[in-house]
């Protein structure tokens, strides 16, 4: 498709959701290099292009879930969205926590959707697949992050 | 139709329109939507004023569809004064435009549009991303409340 996220980044503890969700994409053939950081240090890190991560590119989505070890996704969240640079950078929340607070805090802090994790494995890849659709083929996104 | 209302759609292409809501109403997801033609009766709409003067201020909307070349009040200060005002500034919007240009996209994303998208120009490929949107932003996403 014309527009695609050239680097999406997820950020994910969970060995077995973050597999199934590349799988899932990945099952829709689209061309997005998939950068996968598995606490919120990292993810920071990431974003901020230190140390390890000096020469990696900015994504042009990020998949964000929100209970991650060291510091967590609403943390995460709020520093993207309070960067000058980082701010359009779409975010979605995905996440096992369906708790309104959480919602609330997302939306509050500009995340751009958010996403409750099915519990089971056909409607969590029907979730993925339906990010897909949306985000990837639909989605136009900011020039030069 | 104005009460319980959950897609706004703000579009002053009376075509365009037409397809949204076909697009919409082939999955289903018309049942609650509200057509409005331009940013100023949006705006009437979304803050219960003018002929909206008396609907109920609680926010049943799930999704605005809000385009940004209109008449009177143009789709970007729809957006700029639903995002500065405490009681809509977590409802999610969607730009639906014809608009590529990078500046646009940039000052909806800097104004924390949840996604922008431009307009397939053939008629298939509207109708699919009509289609892929709405279900995405009606079954798989969860708004606050």
């Amino acid at each position: 498709m014309k527009n695609e996220p050239r680097i999406l980044l997820l950020v994910e503890d969970n060995e077995g959701d973050a597999e199934l969700t590349i799988e899932a994409l990945k099952n829709n053939d689209i061309r997005s290099e998939i950068k996968v950081i598995k606490n919120g240090e990292e993810a920071l890190q990431f974003l901020k292009l230190e140390g390890d991560y000096a020469h990696e590119t900015l994504p042009d989505l990020i998949l964000l879930d929100i209970n991650l070890p060291k510091i967590d996704g609403k943390e995460v969240l709020h520093f993207v969205k309070n960067d000058e640079v980082l701010k359009k950078i779409p975010v979605v929340i995905l996440t096992t926590s369906s708790l309104q607070k959480d919602i609330a805090y997302s939306y509050n802090n500009h995340a751009n959707c958010y996403i409750v994790k099915p519990g089971n494995l056909k409607d969590f890849t029907t979730a993925i697949n339906s990010i897909e659709r949306f985000w990837i083929q639909c989605v136009t996104y900011p020039k030069n992050n | 139709m104005s009460y319980g209302t959950e897609i706004l759609l703000v579009e002053d292409n009376a075509s365009d329109a037409e397809m949204t809501i076909d697009a919409l109403k082939q999955n289903n997801l018309a049942n609650k939507l509200l057509h409005v033609k331009d940013g100023a009766a949006a705006l009437d709409f979304i803050f219960a004023e003018g002929q909206y003067a008396g609907r109920p201020m609680e926010n049943t909307l799930k999704v605005i569809l809000l385009d940004l070349k209109m008449p009177k009040i143009s789709g970007i200060q729809v957006l700029e004064r639903i995002r500065t005002d405490e009681r809509t500034k977590t409802i999610p919007v969607v730009v639906l435009t014809s608009s590529k240009e990078d500046p646009d996209i940039r000052k909806c994303y800097d104004l924390g549009v949840n996604s922008y998208v431009v307009k397939p120009v053939e008629f298939d490929e509207f109708q699919k991303a009509i289609s892929d949107l709405g279900l995405y932003w009606m079954i798989v996403n969860q708004q606050p409340k």
